[in-house]
């Protein structure tokens, strides 16, 4: 089928089946290889992306199912000039990853987390980044780092309001 | 996956036309497990027919009697309703305290309803043995590894345990689900899963091209005095090993138990209702050994198939725990 995908503020028109999920075209068809392929059944939060705002999860998802919303990506965070959001600053000032693999979901699915306001002390922080599993054991230094970057984000978050 | 068909109509009878005119199509919503059991080749719709945008089918409606929320509400929507976090306190517990937030964001409650009774072996097809995948092919998970079954409502032919929570909360809560086929029909929640007969296979009472369209629970002091325990072998983003849904009303003399409501997960093969431990309670003093003695009665008749024998007793310790959580006791 013909699918126009809105990804990171770009369009992109691209010829799939049905059953192509939205982690293969984005991995696949359009070398957005900043989502990663965890387990690909919806169990370790690294394909994490925000659809319409909100993390969901790209292996389960459908690309067809993503027509017409507003997908972003880890590569769509940084700003234009190539300043990094304040998460993926706080997780590089906290080393807050080992082999790396899940931290595009982990910086997916805590920049949400944070909007969302529950990134309000080490439990919540923990409870609902939940989803997202690091098989190196870097918790802890994502916790920090979560719980850094919510407290710089926060002036920001009331100015919106 | 196998390919499929894909179609997004815009009404609810022309999705329903289209899933009855096509004997291998399916409802999509959130897709977090129509999809992934795709994946493992455990289901192999040939067209899926998407219900999640359809308008208005995701509408909460709060009224004095009690909430109607839309088969294609998302988990997160629901548990953020500020009326839910407030009336029902207990069903909110339970959505939060289910899979993660990626997940919740995704997956429409219609969709949670459905979720297959399932254990690892269903979702494995190197297995040549399950009942549910494979009617009349055996279960193998009776003689195999079986911790984290069913302890209640089992039979020879399947002992998978129910993985849902939000559904439990609404077993406590007398919830009931509409459907629409044609006719609408109205069923019970506790008539919605049905228990494991010679067909362990089907587990509702409708039809794969009748649409969920909302569930209604009603308002009461149970249900704005209710609580949700998820108990299991990691903190989070897990299913539960024992799980249960309360709800409590007093007497004015602040003691007497005038409704109690006790709903069990993790360890039965549906949402469980726990009505002996109910009918011990009703009209006693609500205090710690009255509690503990009542909710021994949840697991009478309870089966231990080799490795889940903990849950017999899990189970009471955790019925327990809630209410005294509810009631203030703890
Ligand atoms: C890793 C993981 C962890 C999880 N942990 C938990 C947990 O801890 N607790 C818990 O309760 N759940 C848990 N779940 C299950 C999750 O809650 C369900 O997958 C989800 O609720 C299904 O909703 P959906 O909209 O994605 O359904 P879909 O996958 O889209 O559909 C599921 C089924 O429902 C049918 N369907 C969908 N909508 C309707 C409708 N309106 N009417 C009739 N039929 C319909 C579909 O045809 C399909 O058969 C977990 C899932 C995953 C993948
Ligand atoms: S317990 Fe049920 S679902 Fe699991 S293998 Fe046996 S028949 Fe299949
Ligand atoms: S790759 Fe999607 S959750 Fe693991
Ligand atoms: S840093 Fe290796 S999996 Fe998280």
């Amino acid at each position: 089928m013909d699918l126009r995908l809105l990804i990171n503020g770009a369009e992109h028109r691209l010829d799939v089946e049905p059953r192509v999920t939205l982690l293969d075209a984005l991995r696949e068809r359009l070398q957005l290889t900043g989502t990663k392929k965890g387990c690909d059944q919806g169990q370790c939060g690294a394909c994490t992306v925000h659809l319409d705002g909100r993390r969901v999860l790209a292996c389960l998802t459908l690309a067809v199912q993503a027509e017409g919303r507003e997908v972003t990506t880890v590569e769509g965070l940084a700003e234009a000039d190539g300043t990094l959001h304040p998460v993926q600053r706080a997780f590089i000032r906290h080393d807050a990853f080992q082999c790396g693999y899940c931290t595009p979901g982990q910086i997916m699915s805590a920049v949400a987390c944070i909007e969302e306001g529950h990134a309000t002390d080490d439990h919540s922080i923990r409870e609902f980044m939940s989803g997202n599993l690091c098989r190196c054991g870097a918790y802890p230094h994502i916790v920090a780092a979560v719980r850094e970057a919510a407290a710089e984000m926060a002036p920001m978050r009331e100015a919106a309001e | 996956m196998n390919n499929f068909e894909y179609s997004r109509p815009e009404t609810a009878e022309a999705a329903i036309a289209a899933v009855a005119g096509d004997a291998k199509a399916r409802f999509l919503a959130g897709g977090t497990t129509l999809i992934d059991l795709m994946k493992c080749d455990v289901e192999a719709p040939t067209h899926l027919v998407d219900v999640s945008r359809l308008p208005g089918l995701d509408a909460i409606e709060v009224g004095p009697g009690g909430i109607r929320i839309g088969a294609a509400a998302k988990m997160t929507d629901v548990a953020e309703h500020p009326a839910v976090a407030r009336d029902y306190p207990g069903m909110r517990e339970a959505l939060l305290l289910g899979a993660s937030t990626q997940l919740r964001n995704m997956a429409s409650i219609g969709g949670n309803l459905m979720q297959r009774t399932r254990c690892s072996y269903f979702r494995d097809p190197s297995y040549a043995q399950c009942n549910k995948r494979k009617p009349g092919s055996g279960c193998a998970a009776i003689d195999g590894v079986n911790r984290g079954h069913a302890i209640l409502g089992t039979s020879e032919l399947c002992i998978a345990t129910y993985p849902g929570d939000f559904a439990v909360s609404l077993m406590a809560l007398d919830a009931t689900v509409h459907v629409q086929n044609g006719r609408a029909t109205a069923f019970p929640i506790d008539d919605f899963f049905l228990p494991y007969g010679p067909s362990p296979h089907i587990e509702h009472p409708i039809g794969r091209d009748e649409l969920i369209v909302a569930v209604e629970v009603p308002a009461s002091a149970a249900a704005r005095r209710s609580h949700y325990l998820k108990v299991r072998d990691r903190e989070s983003y897990e299913f539960a090993a024992c799980s249960a849904a309360v709800g409590l009303e007093l007497e004015p003399d602040g003691r007497t138990v005038r409704d109690v409501r006790v709903a069990l997960g993790g360890v039965a093969s549906k949402p469980w209702r726990a009505r002996q431990v109910e009918a011990a309670l009703r009209g006693k003093t609500f205090d710690e050994p009255t509690i503990r003695r009542a909710c021994e009665l949840a697991v009478e008749g309870a089966k231990d198939w080799g490795h889940n024998g903990f849950k017999i007793t899990l189970a009471p310790r955790v019925a327990a725990r809630a209410l005294m959580q509810v009631g203030g006791l703890e």
